[in-house]
């Protein structure tokens, strides 16, 4: 048993996780400027899912990365990555300082994770659409250890194009998984452009239920709804796979980003970054104010 | 099963009434023996548990068998994770599928990340016959081989299938297992010692050496029976591991017996015939070489026993190119 775990549901108030949420769009800027180039707005729409998930939801040990009953979280869209690093550091997973190696020769740290290189990541990904598939694995393995841990999944709505999510969704509800949850990030946009425009995937809902699946659609930018949506989750043993289908925007939090047709790659050049950053650390200063209020 | 009397006619080549012929398929029931001393072995397989004989081991660990149906990528993927998460996982399809279709799962979801997962290729080469191209590999030993980390094994009879399974189990990262259809005649009457990385010499000779992969053992050994009433004395490599491959054995033959013939039931580009070829090139050896095979080409149409004939990769055949080899 690790010294410290951090448990499920743990108390966080909703100006906390907006907070963090908004400092995960800020640290992505930063690590962009490292690399050159980067998925800011692929992280930008699933921010506020990541800070419920890794400050809030999942059962973890960050100074004991591969303790067997944490929870799994797999990020399907593995070049979101970026926005998990950070994360991971500041929960204690490796120290900060590898943030500033980001992309360069020899860093762990790459666009998309590499489980072997960075402790917290659960399973590499980057090619899209198989990490459900591992997801399923998990999830089974813990039915045959007869362990409690709960698999989330992490996948992009222009990932639904990809066969194999959905060999993996129909795994799921054979196997009677209510261990495992997908996550579908709804930002509406892949890389060239909307997906009802490049590859329709609507009706998701629709799709994930007739595969069998318990679905609940939510406003992935919405941390309440987020939370609230974690806590309806079903028991570990139960055998019913959950969807979440978060409808997010691509680039949310950053105006001139937000479902922005370009910006799937970018770089922000000096005046665009400082316009982002102000507008991203205005809202901060908000929620910090609040935040303060509540503590006195 | 369709036979109404159980009686089975040799010269069926259907899957399902002919497994009482198919004895090398030994795995489902070796595999169930290992996993009655270690509770991390579970086998995963994709609506093939009759074709490839799981079936023996879902018989005897039902909870840990798991039929993920005609998802054959879905199935590698899984797999991993069950790795992943401290499973030994047996991930067991036609070597058409296992490594051609899920060549970038095999790459990205268990070489890149070190998952110790065992993927079971049966089928492979051209012993599908008739059924055709599609369901014949003659590239996954070049397509597995380049993956870093993975290490690559061709049992080539029911006992070095056993063998093989048992030295494999913690090894590090992936291993692929290319086996037959499950028709091979035993090489060996009891499971070989296996040495990491390490050929098996199952004859010994001096004139020329025959390293062989899979079916072509048995034949290159029947070849060397039909060489030695012409006074020629062959060596008989066993290349049960592909990769990592056994250099010394390599250049041992190339130095002791000055003729290398390689055979295997693969296209000659990439796979033992290729690998084999680098060594010797590397060694700056002089040495009269051939690679035997498939001459990059799509295999015809015809029963396995018939094309194996017909590519030369029987007894007959491997003797013929010993000769042409050695004139």
């Amino acid at each position: 048993m690790p010294d410290t775990i951090l448990e499920r549901s743990r108390p966080a108030t909703a100006d906390e996780l907006k907070w963090r949420a908004d400092w995960i769009r800020l640290k992505t800027i930063e690590l962009v400027a490292v690399a050159g180039s980067g998925h800011y707005t692929s992280v930008f729409s699933c921010a506020e899912l990541f800070a419920a998930l890794y400050y809030r939801e999942l059962r973890l040990a960050p100074h004991d990365p591969t303790w067997p009953d944490r929870d799994r979280f797999l990020l399907g869209k593995g070049h979101a990555a970026i926005g998990l690093y950070p994360v991971l550091a500041d929960l204690g997973y490796f120290p900060a300082e590898w943030l500033e190696t980001y992309s360069r020769l020899g860093s762990p740290l790459g666009d998309h994770p590499d489980m072997r290189k960075v402790p917290g990541i659960d399973f590499s990904s980057g090619s899209i659409g198989h990490n459900l598939s591992v997801g399923v694995g998990m999830a089974l393995a813990a039915r045959v250890q007869r362990r409690d841990y709960r698999t989330f999944v992490m996948t992009g709505d222009a990932e639904l194009n990809e066969g194999q999510v959905w060999e993996a969704a129909m795994a799921a509800s054979h196997f009677r998984l209510g261990n495992l949850v997908a996550i579908i990030d709804r930002n509406q946009m892949g890389l060239d452009g909307y997906t009802e425009n490049v590859m329709a995937v609507e009706p998701i809902a629709g799709k994930w239920e007739a595969f069998g699946w318990r679905v609940m659609s939510i406003e992935g930018h919405d941390v309440t709804a987020i939370c609230e949506a974690f806590d309806s989750l079903p028991a570990t043993d139960s055998e019913q796979p959950t969807c979440i289908v978060a409808l997010t925007r691509k680039g949310a939090g950053v105006s001139f980003m937000d479902l922005a047709l370009d910006w799937h790659l970018g770089f922000l050049g000096p005046v665009d970054r400082e316009d982002a950053e102000v507008e991203i650390t205005q809202r901060m200063a908000g929620y910090e104010s609040r935040i303060k209020e509540f503590a006195s | 099963m369709t036979t109404v009397t159980g009686n089975r006619d040799p010269k069926t080549w259907n899957m399902s009434t002919s497994l009482p012929l198919m004895f090398s398929l030994v795995y489902g029931a070796e595999l169930a023996d290992m996993a009655d001393e270690r509770d991390d072995i579970v086998v995963l397989t994709a609506d093939l548990k009759t074709s490839n004989r799981t079936s023996d081991f879902a018989q005897r660990h039902p909870d840990r068998f798991f039929d993920v149906g005609i998802a054959e990528q879905n199935m590698m993927s899984m797999a991993a994770g069950m790795a992943a998460s401290g499973l030994i996982p047996y991930a067991s399809t036609f070597a058409s599928f296992a490594g051609l279709l899920c060549a970038e799962h095999l790459r990205t979801d268990m070489a890149y990340p070190a998952m110790p997962v065992r993927v079971l290729a049966h089928h492979a080469g051209i012993s599908f016959g008739f059924y055709g191209t599609s369901h014949h590999a003659t590239e996954d030993i070049a397509i597995t081989r380049a993956m870093a980390g993975m290490t690559v094994v061709a049992p080539c009879d029911s006992n070095a299938t056993r063998a093989l399974l048992r030295a494999t189990v913690d090894t590090p990262g992936p291993v692929y297992f290319r086996l037959g259809r499950g028709r091979e005649r035993d090489v060996y009457t009891a499971p070989p010692k296996v040495e990491h990385g390490r050929f098996v010499t199952v004859r010994e000779g001096c004139d020329a050496t025959v390293i062989a992969s899979g079916i072509a053992v048995s034949a290159a050994f029947q070849a060397a029976d039909l060489l030695q009433d012409q006074g020629i004395d062959l060596r008989v490599l066993d290349a049960m591991f592909l990769k990592p491959l056994d250099v010394d054995a390599i250049l041992a033959a190339s130095r002791e017996t000055g003729a290398i013939l390689t055979v295997e039931e693969h296209n000659v580009l990439g796979g033992l015939g290729g690998a084999v070829a680098e060594i010797l090139a590397e060694g700056g050896l002089s040495v009269r070489f051939a690679r035997h095979g498939i001459n990059d080409e799509y295999a015809l149409i015809a029963p396995p026993t018939h094309l194996w004939r017909h590519y030369g990769l029987d007894g007959e055949g491997i003797k013929r190119r010993v000769e042409e080899l050695l004139a």
